[in-house]
């Protein structure tokens, strides 16, 4: 849609709406404000702008919840999740649409229908199979399982954009010697940066933030990542508001700062992974 | 078999086996051993799970109160989160592909809840209800910030909603703001030198034209909802007495709290029966309301 002209109504509108931004605003607004009170402040006024600013909460949440370790948690979990996932989703994803024999389709299929199944479905006895195979409290078998779990939606956004990249880049490639491998690398993965991106966007968004699947995988203090170790501080300072509230604000601290960073690309990503849902 | 198709096998395995095989190893198998379980008695720490048939399925239907509750729960806050967030999110798109001069900011502010754990989102929920609207209530008198929230099944109730909306209608309105964009500017022109009024650009243009958006926004909130775990349980924790506590949480509690994991996995087994069959009809309704540009 091509712009229109600025005109009164449409002040009167950019009015309403930035109106409703800020009652979307508010609760950071209130996250924010309250967590540099004292408790007393708190529950005294729970709206106002502090008075004096107490720093001593983030001091304290900072070390109850060792955030250096969650964070770093967090960041190599999400890392060689994401990573791990898109190499391997890539690589089936382009041989599946290159070689489209019964076994690719059946494959395919199987990831489509795999899309609709609720975590929650399969948690039970997945706990059961990671005891088995001997994933449980540990780093590396967290990431495996996430291998599991993003494939599907890895798979269907990449299998899709494959259809459309040509054929002739890589037929060169052989043509000049690449072996399979090496034009994978070189030549086919170039090509899919677009919705490379675009899958590292959303899977990173959901891993990140997922709660429930290290909750059943991760026991050990030290392999907690940031929502794990939000949730554990709230079980033993339930109601220590000024030292929980700062710790939320630690916890969405450095997503925030990606967001805004990337935010050209996670709206794109957004879109572009939406298409066909 | 040549040497030249042997190198294509082994090229198939190569790229496709290793994506495949930690799916059909973590999630295919733990689907079927799910099946298995849900017709057995099991604690989750024998190394026996006893066959039992469909009692635990008669159980769910039949005896077990809180699986309805819970059921209920999260029908009722599914139909009005659903319908909540796609109604504000089609009206805000509508306004941000509009010659305003802040959209940018606008947009990045509404989207912003979408990118933060539902955890986090939750704790953050509990203290404005508790204690920041008593706060409100106390210096406004205004009724709304009054109410006991989170403290009964009403309140609890939307007080779920509330954060549901505020947390994905951001995201459904990118979607809807992409499609809206995506109308030919012809299309539109030629409404206007017809003389269409606004309502009935909306309604003969517009709307038929990002049935498409529609579709996948629908879709996302119902998989949102229907799955709805993280935030409810860091906000109630499904209380006061179980009102909201969704059925994903339900699923949980009887396998993890109650070490019902045979019990537990008969509910997920019927979880993922519903939640697959609501999708698959809101896909295939929608999709025979698309038209061509």
């Amino acid at each position: 849609m091509s712009r229109e002209r600025y005109f009164p109504r449409l002040l009167l509108l950019e009015i309403l709406v930035i109106l409703v931004a800020i009652v979307f605003l508010s609760p950071f607004y209130f996250v924010l404000a309250n967590s540099v009170k004292p408790f007393g402040a708190i529950i005294k006024n729970a709206a106002s702008w502090p008075e004096t600013f107490y720093y001593q909460n983030y001091i304290e949440a900072w070390e109850e919840v060792e955030f250096p370790i969650v964070l770093l948690n967090s960041l190599i979990v999400t890392v060689f999740s994401v990573g791990g996932m898109v190499l391997l989703g890539a690589a089936a994803a382009w041989r599946m649409v290159r070689r489209p024999h019964i076994f690719s389709r059946i494959i395919f299929v199987l990831f489509v229908a795999a899309m609709v199944i609720p975590f929650q479905s399969v948690m039970i006895p997945m706990v059961k199979v990671a005891k088995v195979i001997g994933l449980t409290n540990t780093r590396p078998g967290v990431i495996i399982i996430y291998f599991g779990f993003g494939m599907p939606l890895t798979v269907f956004l990449l299998h899709g954009f494959v259809k459309g990249v040509p054929r002739e880049l890589e037929e060169s490639a052989y043509i000049d010697g690449c072996t399979t491998i090496q034009s994978f690398f070189f030549v086919v993965l170039p090509l899919l940066r677009i919705m490379i991106v675009t899958v590292i966007i959303l899977q990173s968004l959901w891993i990140w933030n997922d709660f429930l699947l290290p909750a059943l995988i991760l026991f050990s203090r030290r392999l907690h990542t940031i929502p794990l170790g939000v949730f554990r501080f709230f079980g033993q300072h339930m109601d220590r508001w000024n030292f929980a509230l700062a710790t939320l604000t630690m916890g969405m601290f450095p997503i925030i700062v990606f967001f805004l960073f990337l935010q050209k690309y996670v709206i794109r990503g957004v879109t572009a992974g939406s298409v066909k849902g | 078999m040549d040497r030249k198709q042997l190198r294509t096998v082994k090229d198939d395995l190569l790229f496709i086996g290793p994506g495949v095989a930690f799916f059909v190893g973590i999630v295919l198998i733990s689907f079927v051993l799910g099946i298995y379980y849900s017709f057995t008695e099991w604690n989750g720490v024998d190394k026996e799970a006893i066959w039992i048939g469909v009692r635990n399925y008669i159980e769910i239907f039949s005896g077990d109160e809180q699986a309805g509750i819970s059921a209920l729960f999260t029908a009722r806050f599914t139909a009005a989160s659903v319908v909540i967030a796609n109604l504000l999110a089609f009206v805000l798109a509508l306004a941000l592909t509009r010659a305003l001069k802040t959209d940018k900011v606008l947009r990045t502010i509404i989207f912003l809840p979408n990118i933060i754990g539902g955890i986090i989102l939750g704790f953050i929920w509990r203290f404005i209800y508790v204690n920041t609207f008593e706060t409100i209530g106390n210096l406004t008198g205004i009724g709304f910030f009054e109410l006991p929230w989170l403290g009964t099944a009403e309140t609890g109730f939307w007080g779920s909603v509330i954060v549901f909306v505020w947390q994905r209608t951001g995201y459904l309105m990118v979607i809807y703001v992409a499609s809206i964009i995506g109308i030919k500017d012809e299309l539109i022109e030629a409404a206007r030198i017809d003389g269409a009024t606004g309502i009935q650009l909306l309604r003969r243009v517009i709307l038929p034209l990002t049935v498409p958006a529609i579709t996948v926004c629908l879709f996302l909130a119902l998989s949102w909802t229907t799955k709805m775990f993280d935030v409810i349980y860091a906000l109630t924790r499904g209380g006061p007495y179980g009102s909201t506590e969704t059925f994903a949480m339900n699923i949980y509690f009887e396998a993890f709290s109650s070490n019902n994991y045979g019990l537990g996995s008969a509910k997920a087994i019927v979880f993922f029966i519903v939640v697959g069959i609501i999708s698959t009809a809101q896909v295939l309704i929608t999709k025979r309301w698309e038209v061509e540009e």
